[in-house]
């Protein structure tokens, strides 16, 4: 499965070279597809444990170049075994879950260089610590659709759930939401996210990825629904604009793409802030009556 | 311990209650919380469970609710174990208030919207009933002209009605509130209760209320359950008056009995 180089299409610049537009699509699968899953992640108050499965993934990686074999796989197979114990450890309560998480992260990260320097060389695991979106071959770039592809089916079939869940968990339980399935679910789809997104912007900027967006399009957005497009819209500008501005001035892409990402959230912060001062009841009480159309 | 449930009009008994726990008990490690509650709600009940702090409402809830599983006893909802009930949207739960994150980026409508989950199932899309339903429940909590602004802007007040309404959504057969007039504005209280009765009288649903302020639906209750870690009383408001406790005339009545107890 080799297709994909060239492309049907012509680009402009500076999307015109053919490893650019491999870059463009990934990079746009996994700025839409991160915030879709980071928005369930944020609310559920468990925002950084994109970063922690990242870790884990490492040693997936570091398996992958002992053994010489596909990383994305094996560190699919590790960041969902970690996504499951934390899930169990989450839903377990208690703070000996948080301590056990360092140890399932750390754990993860320091497997990983240790695998890797069995291999021979550390230098291989550069191009998942920080992304490589620019040497993404048509396998990987195929394998990022995949993904992606799972992750918004998933997403279309469960958001309604997913969203009750993170609202209300005993709520949506009571009402026969199988919140505990749903639960693993989204650990499960985190950890997807982490591998699509791991040769864009690197494991220890996949959060970023699904965090950013978020925390920008929740601060201007009213509805749920507003929060998820917004921040969608916001991984993929974010995206574009990081590719653009690499290849402008031989940036490195995933640090270039997360920082669009911040600047648009510092920009929804100030949007918000003039939001608050111009609008006339501010953010202060508001005034009951106004809504009360009476009961009837 | 005065126990009227037994004096009750045999028709009143007689049909399947909608919520039964037998002889239920129950202990975090070894402090026993729950020792031998049995207590019903009749179908189309206004039922109250009050107690002081620590008497194991919440918990004798989270059994009910079959959050949690008792260590002695059986609980049926529907004349079924509550995990084996299929249609879950039969019960409406709101929670304590104060649940909701003030930054939560959602409207009241996706709020409300995510009650009737239970109704119309968790992986569907809504349709024109359930459309319908949302709107409905909207309407008998006062907030239609709420529908799109963000919960977070909403009052206190506001806010516990919007969990109300999430309930409502389902149109379920038995609604249970934990605690939720602690704290609320006065209006608001007003039109709590006015939903409930609504609910009560025009639907035939029974209420489960879990509650220490009874004040606001002091005339509309049917049953009355004082718990503490047993149930020190089960029976009409009115029964409870004949020990010389009245729930809302002397507003002070029932705290002060409570305060006894905890002696």
């Amino acid at each position: 499965m080799n297709a994909l180089p060239g492309m049907p299409w012509a680009l402009p610049w500076p999307f015109d070279r053919s490893y650019m537009q491999l870059a463009l699509i990934a990079g746009v699968v996994v700025g839409a597809t991160a915030p879709l899953i980071g928005a369930f992640v944020v609310q559920k108050g468990v925002s950084l444990i994109g970063d922690g499965l990242g870790h884990v993934a490492v040693a997936g990686i570091g398996a992958a170049l002992l053994f010489d074999t596909s990383p994305t796989w094996t560190a699919m197979a590790f960041a969902v075994a970690a996504a499951l114990v934390i899930e169990w450890l989450r839903a377990r309560g208690g703070t000996t879950g948080d301590l056990a998480l360092a140890l399932v992260f750390y754990g993860g990260i320091a497997l990983g260089v240790v695998l890797a320097s069995r291999s021979g060389t550390n230098t291989n695991l550069q191009p998942y610590l920080f992304g490589s979106i620019l040497t993404a071959t048509a396998n990987d770039v195929w394998t990022v659709i995949a993904l992606g592809v799972v992750i918004v089916i998933a997403v279309a079939l469960t958001g309604r759930a997913l969203f009750a869940v993170v609202l209300d968990e005993d709520a949506a339980r009571v009402s026969g939401v199988p919140a505990g399935a749903l639960n693993v679910l989204l650990a499960v789809l985190t950890a997807i996210t982490v591998v699509a997104a791991m040769r864009i912007v690197g494991v220890l900027l996949i959060a970023a990825l699904m965090v950013l967006p978020v925390a920008a399009s929740r601060l201007v957005a009213r509805s749920f629904r507003g929060t998820l497009l917004g921040a969608v819209a916001i991984g993929v500008s974010s995206a574009v604009l990081g590719l653009i501005a690499a290849r402008v001035w031989a940036l490195a892409a995933g640090g270039a793409i997360v920082l669009v990402a911040a600047l648009w959230f510092v920009l929804a912060s100030i949007g918000a802030a003039v939001r608050r001062a111009g609008s006339p009841s501010g953010s202060a009480a508001p005034h009951h009556g106004s809504l009360v159309t009476g009961p009837h | 311990m005065l126990n009227s449930a037994a004096d009750r009009p045999a028709n009143e008994t007689a049909q399947q209650p909608v919520l039964r726990a037998e002889s239920v008990s129950f202990a975090y490690g070894g402090e026993r919380v729950l020792s031998d509650v049995s207590m019903a709600v009749q179908p189309g009940e206004f039922a109250a469970l009050v107690g002081p702090n620590g008497s194991g409402k919440s918990t004798l809830l989270r059994v009910c609710l079959g959050l949690i599983e008792p260590d002695a006893g059986r609980v049926q909802l529907f004349g079924q174990s509550p995990r084996s009930l299929r249609d879950r949207w039969r019960v409406g739960y709101v929670p304590q208030r104060l649940r909701i994150a003030p930054d939560l980026p959602a409207t009241v409508g996706e709020v409300v919207g995510t009650g009737r989950l239970a109704k119309q199932g968790w992986w569907r899309r809504a349709r024109a009933v359930d459309r319908d339903a949302v709107e409905h429940a909207l309407e008998s909590v006062a907030l239609t002209r709420a529908r799109g602004r963000r919960i977070g802007e909403l009052s206190g007040g506001e806010q516990q009605r919007v969990l109300i309404a999430k309930a409502l959504a389902a149109e379920p057969e038995l609604l249970v509130l934990d605690e939720p007039i602690a704290g609320v504005d006065v209006e608001s209280q007003a039109l709590f209760r006015d939903s409930l009765v609504h609910l009560v009288r025009e639907h035939g649903a029974a209420v489960l209320l879990v509650s220490h302020e009874l004040r606001a639906v002091a005339d509309d209750l049917d049953h009355l359950v004082v718990l503490k870690r047993q149930v020190v009383f089960d029976g009409t408001p009115d029964d409870l008056a004949a020990t010389g406790v009245s729930l809302g005339v002397h507003q002070d009545d029932l705290p002060l009995w409570l305060e006894e107890l905890e002696a």
